[in-house]
């Protein structure tokens, strides 16, 4: 069936299937990428992937309910080991590869960068 | 209305509430955070009832297996029976048999009281009078007549000592557990596996190894056992029995220093797992021994292609030294 545009962003792209099968590709990114891996490196690999799966979840627009708060609290810690706008921009754009490479459309792609920039100055603790 | 037992009381619960949601409204302290299905905060256990399956969407085979889900999105039809994850009895047990079968590694064999339902791959925690306790990793079959366990002796480790040097067999000791998911799950038959070990993380991957091969396991079964020496290796003939009468097993001891010989590669374990599979899209890992190994194997074999949910790994964290 067509996507029609009275689904929302996170049906579109395919919903929980769709996390499932861009996490791994994603987290595999970011963990290659000296830029921003030793953000991502965490003992337990588990807890990572979980967290990764909780952020597409959000910028695919689903079910995850973060509020402004909870995003600034989650990322104090790394603000603090130099976490800055040049990381982010490396996230956003290993999301955008991550999500080609499973095939989504680059329209969609442009949503999720939007929502993954919204939450900039909440990540950013500014 | 249906009704969620969990600890020893029946609470009910409305048809459009969570397992989470109506344990929580009946002032049960349940963990959670996302409540969407995606943090796994609030990780339970289902003890009776079926459990939909969109409540254990995303889990690890392993855990599926024992009932582990999602409280948070599980909207069961009837009623559910749950437990916290990780709350086991304690059970009594002899010593049946010690045999040093390798350097500083003793076989601990043991009668339990009663059957213990476990996956070889789990481990248990070994209770001796007094209350000391240490967790070590199961590498028997469950139709064995005993558990078998490999202890490493530690340098001023209590327990490993007294298994080393003092007990013997018919001492009474009890176990706790079984716990963890780090073992075979059948289904995949034909799926290549990949079990990569240090000192006695060999324990959990000899009763894997053993396991999947009960089970009619069809694809390509691959074995690393590294140490330091070659003395720290043990077991070197038993696997290479194993892998003589089963083509689809291979076994490759792995030695940190030392000489390359027919038998033996040489080289850190990381490195000489990777030379000889360095693409493992497709594959299903298990990594059991060192801790720093454990995390840093994860990671390359996650990074060479194997998928997130595919890596069972068992880190064989030591116990605190305690005076």
């Amino acid at each position: 069936m067509e996507p029609t545009s009275s689904q929302s962003l996170y049906e579109q792209l395919g919903g929980e299937p769709a996390v499932d099968a861009a996490v791994d590709v994603f987290y595999r990114k970011v963990l290659s990428d000296d830029r921003v891996s030793r953000f991502f490196d965490d003992v337990d690999m588990d807890r990572q992937i979980a967290k990764q799966k909780s952020f597409l979840t959000m910028v695919f627009g689903g079910p995850v309910a973060y509020t402004g708060k909870d995003m600034r609290a989650g990322h104090a810690h790394l603000v603090e080991r130099g976490l800055d706008d040049s990381h982010v921009d490396a996230v956003i754009e290993l999301l955008g590869q991550s999500l080609r490479e499973v095939g989504a459309p680059e329209h969609l792609i442009a949503k999720v960068a939007g929502i993954a920039e919204s939450a900039r100055a909440d990540v950013l603790n500014r | 209305m249906p009704g969620i037992t969990f600890e020893g009381r029946t609470y009910p619960r409305e048809q459009s509430e969570s397992v989470l949601d109506a344990l929580l409204r009946n002032g049960v302290q349940a963990p959670h955070s996302c409540k969407a299905g995606s943090c796994g905060s609030c990780l339970m256990r289902a003890e009776q009832g079926v459990v939909p399956a969109r409540a254990q969407a995303g889990l690890k085979d392993s855990w599926r297996s024992q009932g582990y889900f999602l409280a948070c999105v599980c909207h069961p039809d009837g009623d559910l029976a749950i437990s916290k994850v990780g709350s086991d009895a304690e059970l009594g047990a002899t010593l049946a048999d010690l045999r040093l079968i390798g350097a500083g590694v003793m076989r601990v064999r043991l009668h339990c009281d009663a059957a213990l339902s476990f996956r070889p791959g789990q481990y248990v925690t070994l209770v001796r009078e007094g209350g000391l306790a240490r967790s070590y990793s199961i590498a028997s079959l469950p139709e064995e007549s005993a558990i078998e366990l490999h202890v490493r002796r530690v340098e001023g480790g209590q327990m490993s000592t007294w298994l080393h040097e003092t007990a013997s067999v018919g001492d009474r000791v009890s176990v706790i557990g079984p716990s963890g998911e780090c073992f075979y799950v059948p289904g995949k038959e034909d799926q290549p596996l990949l079990l990569v070990g240090t000192g006695t993380g060999l324990a959990p991957l000899y009763g894997i190894l053993r396991d999947a091969l009960r089970h009619g396991h069809r694809g390509p079964i691959h074995l690393f056992h590294g140490a330091l020496h070659r003395g720290g290796l043990y077991l070197t003939e038993e696997l290479r029995r194993i892998a003589d009468r089963y083509s689809h097993v291979e076994y490759t001891p792995a030695v940190l220093n030392g000489t390359a010989e027919d038998d033996l590669a040489v080289g850190a374990i990381d490195d000489v797992v990777l030379r000889r599979f360095p693409k493992l899209a497709g594959w299903r890992g298990y990594v059991c021994g060192d801790p720093a190994l454990v995390k840093l194997l994860r990671k390359k074999l996650f990074l060479s292609g194997m998928g997130s949910r595919e890596i069972y790994a068992d880190a064989f964290v030591p116990a605190a030294q305690t005076s």
